[in-house]
């Protein structure tokens, strides 16, 4: 009998707030599997119709898998998250699109039938794990010229992209990012980000406990004159700069996906449906602009155009990287499907967590948005790198 | 609370630090209480972190713009108290007054602020860690709580830090008791999570995986309306009266007075209830000047420090490098000592266990024992299936002793008689390797005497457990003559992986606990000899709080033994352990002791002790047998048998069960000048 691939619904998202990396961030004395064991188990108290014991997976990504993002995350997650012993789990990278890659894959599970529902996520502490933790290029990477000796250096990568594109300047740059901040704050002011956030305790032996809740690194107020000032530590006389990026982060994020016809047997309410994905390899010294390659298979998979997308949850690494992206889709710098809530540069971007903030954040919307049918998240990713996920809005006017 | 007494005091902070609840239900200020090391040096109160936290709630109730307070603790840690090591030094009643003072004015003001508090009992709370969530609004409890606690009477004190009167108007008298009195009373027995709040003392318990979080988001929900804590009412009538009453009863009964604060950590729940606020913390400050001024708190303290230090690093043990790895046990005999001693090794070292005996039906039974001991552990759920599985395989029988050829350590537990021993041990050494430990479970026979003729006298220790070994904390490890360091330290090892508290004595005849014991017994006899009747010889030693009469352990131990060791002491120092004819009487009519089984004494076997014309009164045979224990101990002492005093006392507090409140025995004779006029100086300056 021909196998019959399954809808496959995101019903819930929750992160924890992100904060500043570094000694003197929110999360500098709590631990990485700590943050995204109370994502976990937030994200089970929101769902109370779900048994714990019909999760099937646990998909959790790190980029550094070592320490306390180390020993199987997903698995050790789901033990530490008071989930029943005979629910599994596993650990999963692809840097920056590391959550989003474990949605697809398991959900790609779920389509073919192995799963019902799953628990996906990310979590990355770069105070602890910072970029580049115990790396060891090998050396045949630079003596065969497989990649620019930029390629390893994100912010590098973003200068190479303003060579690419030498229509986006630093001022288009800094334009978008304090764009990024208003729309945040705004986003902040209407109650928009708060539902998603699990407050998480947070420890400090100097301070004692405290609690997150709100993100640490948004800079409401930034303004372009502002964001000209910074140095760009990346090359001199550059275009990159810490205003014009994301920052280095903590956090988790947690979603939970099952296949519809199961989602409606357990009573829980699914937000989108994941309709396909794409991942697309670029140069890695331009990796800013693996989104383009990514998003432009998908769309022609599913014979959709860009003009059917009515939202665009794109992670902002770089500014330069989003503006790639809109001027290859000729899409205004300030067009209002794209993260009409702000994004990565205002509210921080701990890599491998980041995928399912977009997700969440993209489901939120679609929730108000009910005359919006496609949605997408989209992100780059290191090494060369670009995923696309395409969603259906189920709140559509109609659509359900 | 004087802080020059408590010089070297770690500080516990007070880290304030402000928290958004959830829900909008406003600020939080949480007060997290650290002393800035890890979970491995429990936060404690004196008079430094006390005044801190003293200054953060001050600071805290001037604010107008908080909702409410919260206090909490470093990571698996709540708070465990006052800070202790400084109250034997309080010399002078007003510095003692002064702790319970301090401690009240202090916590009182998280009950009287102007918002309301709550105390997240994160991790292990006792006593001041218990009393400060008392003084607080509303608590709750992580599941992963595993030490909560009010042991203050355990060690000679009250909860007097608001906990005799705040806990029995939580949680009413009867509940109260049982944490104030029933639990210290029962080995300082320590509540759970779900416990804490099964009894009322937690409004709410949350996992520990996101405690804190959960609490806080508990707190906006009470703080909204949207949770209402209901308690249940506390009954001050008759039921307070009648638990009041019960607690005295069982107190009276198990310590006749010998304890004071029990007594009046009774007194001031008995008067909570008609008590005003004011009236009742000032009643738990006086109680906490009298008995930290008593010798029993003292006594209590010093015997806490032997059971928590002196018990881990026993004193003269060889360097601990030298002891070599233990891959294999043999066990020589098969009866029933053999099996429990079979059953301790396999569970606590994990390691193949074979018993030998001669006759295969005694060897059967032996391992059978052992197993279905095993059976018994595995159906009351205390250990795994695979655990059992594991545990049965490895306690094994064997005719021949060519079994231990790979045993690393070989302890013996045949008849108590030397050459039986020793014929036991020569057998053994012809089939173990040259550097394998031969172990006596002797409790009264020479251990140099054993070693003697072999080939390897220096491996050759004495393994001296207490009934029943799996209970039983102590373990006396006898050194030979010719015991060399390698064996002591491979004793000493196996002793700690064992569980047990060692403590190193010279082969001395019946050690240190039996000759102790049976010092007393034999006193106590002899005046029963001459005529004392046995109830009142039972009751002369009441006073101390013994866990029970001497007539009663001679029963537990079994006349025959009893008997035995004291024709050992006997043999070896004549004057002071005469030979009792009504004694050897007893043990040859078969009797178990001098009681029935309903625990009243048995007409025949006083008939067998009848006959004295010289008795003594209860007075005096406590005089008696208190200067014969002073006697006896200083003996010891001179005769090296352990390296200290504290030695016997931590020997007599872990191997006869002697109270805290006496110190083990020696704080005791020295406090009440007995050591002084019968040997003519204290043991401990």
């Amino acid at each position: 009998m021909p196998r019959t691939a399954r809808d496959v619904v995101f019903v819930d998202g929750v992160r924890t707030p992100f904060g500043k990396a570094g000694p003197k961030g929110l999360y500098a004395q709590t631990r990485a599997d700590d943050l995204v064991v109370r994502a976990i188990r937030e994200l089970l108290r929101r769902n109370p119709s779900l048994p714990p014991e019909r999760v099937d997976e646990v998909a959790i990504a790190a980029t550094t898998q070592t320490g306390d993002q180390g020993l199987t995350i997903g698995r050790s997650a789901a033990v530490l998250a008071g989930l029943p012993k005979s629910v599994p789990g596993y650990a999963i990278d692809r840097m920056c699109a590391g959550a989003m890659t474990a949605v697809t894959t398991a959900g790609a599970g779920i389509s073919f039938g192995s799963y019902d529902v799953v628990i996906a996520g990310g979590v990355e502490h770069m105070g602890r794990h910072p970029m580049g933790e115990g790396v060891d290029p090998n050396p045949r990477f630079l003596a065969d010229r497989l990649v620019d000796p930029s390629a390893l250096v994100m912010g590098s990568t973003a200068e190479n992209l303003h060579d690419r594109f030498p229509g986006i300047t630093r001022r288009r740059a800094d334009a978008y990012a304090a764009r990024s901040q208003a729309k945040v704050a705004e986003a902040y002011a209407a109650g928009r980000v708060q539902p998603d956030l699990v407050p998480t305790a947070v420890r400090s032996a100097e301070r004692g406990f405290g609690l997150a809740t709100e993100d640490e690194p948004p800079r409401p107020g930034t303004t372009v004159a502002d964001l000209a000032a910074l140095k760009t530590p990346f090359r001199a006389h550059g275009n990159v700069t810490a205003g014009n990026a994301a920052g280095l982060n903590d956090g988790a994020t947690a979603c939970l996906l099952a296949a519809e016809d199961v989602a409606a047997d357990l009573g829980l309410t699914p937000r989108m449906r994941l309709v396909d994905f794409s991942f697309a390899g670029v140069e890695p010294e331009v990796m800013g602009v693996g989104p383009v390659p990514a998003t432009e298979r998908l769309l022609a998979r599913n014979a959709l155009t860009m003009d059917d997308i009515g939202l665009i949850e794109i992670n902002e690494a770089f500014a330069v990287q989003v503006l790639a992206f809109l001027e290859h889709f000729k899409i205004a710098d300030d067009d209002a499907r794209v993260n009409p809530w702000g994004g990565a540069i205002a509210l921080g971007h701990p890599l491998a967590a980041s995928g399912v903030r977009l997700m969440n954040q993209l489901s939120r919307l679609f929730e108000e948005r009910t005359d919006v049918r496609y949605g997408i998240t989209t992100m780059c990713v290191g090494m060369g790198m670009g995923g696309t996920v395409l969603w259906e809005n189920v709140n559509r006017e109609g659509g359900k | 609370m004087n802080p020059d007494i408590f010089a070297d005091e770690v500080v516990t902070h007070a880290l304030v630090r402000d928290v958004a609840l959830p829900r909008g239900a406003g600020t939080l200020a949480l007060i997290t209480l650290d002393n800035g090391h890890d979970h491995t040096r429990p936060s404690t109160f004196g008079p430094r972190g006390l005044t801190e936290l003293g200054e953060a709630l001050d600071a805290v109730a001037a604010r107008e713009d908080i909702a409410a307070v919260g206090v909490t603790g470093k990571p698996f840690i709540f708070a465990v108290g006052a800070d202790l090591k400084g109250v034997p030094l309080i010399g002078d009643r007003a510095d003692a007054a002064a702790v319970g003072r301090l401690g009240h004015d202090v916590f009182r003001r998280l009950g009287e602020l102007r918002v309301p508090s709550f105390a997240y009992y994160n991790g292990a709370a006792m006593g001041g860690g218990v009393e400060i969530g008392l003084h607080c609004t509303y608590r709750t409890v992580s599941t992963g709580v595993t030490a909560f606690a009010l042991p203050e009477a355990f060690l000679g004190l009250v909860p007097g830090w608001g906990g005799t009167y705040l806990l029995p108007r939580l949680i009413g008298a009867e509940k109260a008791l049982k944490v104030v009195i029933d639990n210290p009373l029962a080995q300082n027995r320590m509540l759970k999570g779900p416990q804490v709040r099964e009894l009322g003392i937690a409004d709410a318990i949350f996992d520990s995986a996101d405690f804190l979080e959960e609490s806080l988001a508990w707190t906006a929900r009470v703080l909204k309306g949207e949770v209402v804590v209901d308690r249940p009412e506390v009954d001050t009538g008759k039921a307070w009266d009648d638990a009041v009453a019960l607690a005295r009863w069982n107190v009276d009964g198990r310590l006749h007075g010998a304890a004071p604060s029990y007594v009046k950590a009774i007194d001031l729940i008995a008067a909570a209830k008609d008590r005003t606020r004011d009236e009742g913390f000032a009643a738990e400050d006086e109680a906490l000047a009298d008995l930290i001024m008593s010798g029993e708190l003292r006594a209590g303290l010093y015997a806490f420090d032997l059971t928590q230090k002196r018990a881990k690093k026993p004193a003269g043990a060889p360097d601990a490098a030298l002891a070599r790895p233990v891959t294999k046990v043999g066990v020589v005999g098969a009866g029933l000592m053999a099996s429990q001693l079979a059953l301790l090794f396999a569970r606590r070292l994990e390691v193949p266990v074979v018993m030998t005996d001669l006759d295969q039906e005694r060897l059967d039974r032996g391992v059978g024992h052992a197993h279905a001991e095993i059976g018994r552990l595995l159906a009351k759920g205390r250990i795994s299936p695979d655990k059992a599985n594991r545990l049965t395989a490895l306690v094994t029988g064997s005719l021949t002793k060519d079994a231990f050829a790979d045993a690393d350590l070989v302890i013996e537990a045949v008849f108590e008689e030397m050459s039986v021993k020793r014929a036991v041990f020569a057998e053994v050494e012809e089939h173990v390797s040259a550097e394998c430990v031969l172990a006596t479970n002797t409790s009264s026979l020479s251990v140099t005497e054993m070693a003697a003729g072999l080939r390897h006298p220096e491996r050759v220790v004495g393994f001296h457990f207490f009934n029943p070994v799996a209970v039983l904390p102590l373990l006396e490890v006898v050194r030979g003559e010719r015991t060399g360091d390698e064996a002591l330290a491979t004793a000493f090892a196996t002793g700690r992986t064992l569980k047990k508290s060692c403590v190193l004595v010279k082969d001395a005849p019946a050690f240190v606990v039996n000759r102790v014991l049976l010092r007393l017994l034999a006193e106590i006899v002899a005046a029963v000899d001459e005529g004392t009747p046995i109830e009142v010889a039972e009751r002369a030693a009441a006073p101390l709080g013994l866990p029970m009469p001497p007539f009663v352990l001679m029963g537990l131990v079994g006349p025959a033994i009893a008997l035995h060791v004291n024709e050992t002491l006997h043999a070896a120092f004549p004057g002071r352990f005469p030979l009792s004819d009504n004694l050897a009487k007893l043990v040859a009519s078969g009797k178990p002791g001098v009681y029935r089984p309903d625990l009243t004494l048995d007409p025949e076997a006083v008939e067998i002790f009848a006959g004295g014309d010289r008795p003594s009164t209860e007075e005096q045979v406590l005089d008696r047998a208190l200067a014969a224990l002073a006697d006896e101990i200083r003996l010891m002492l001179d005769e090296e048998v352990v390296a200290a005093p504290e030695d016997i006392d931590l020997c007599m507090l872990l191997g006869a069960g002697w109270p805290f409140h006496l110190g083990g025995i020696t704080p005791y004779l020295d406090r009440t000048g007995i050591s002084e006029k019968v040997t003519g100086r204290r043991f401990r300056t």
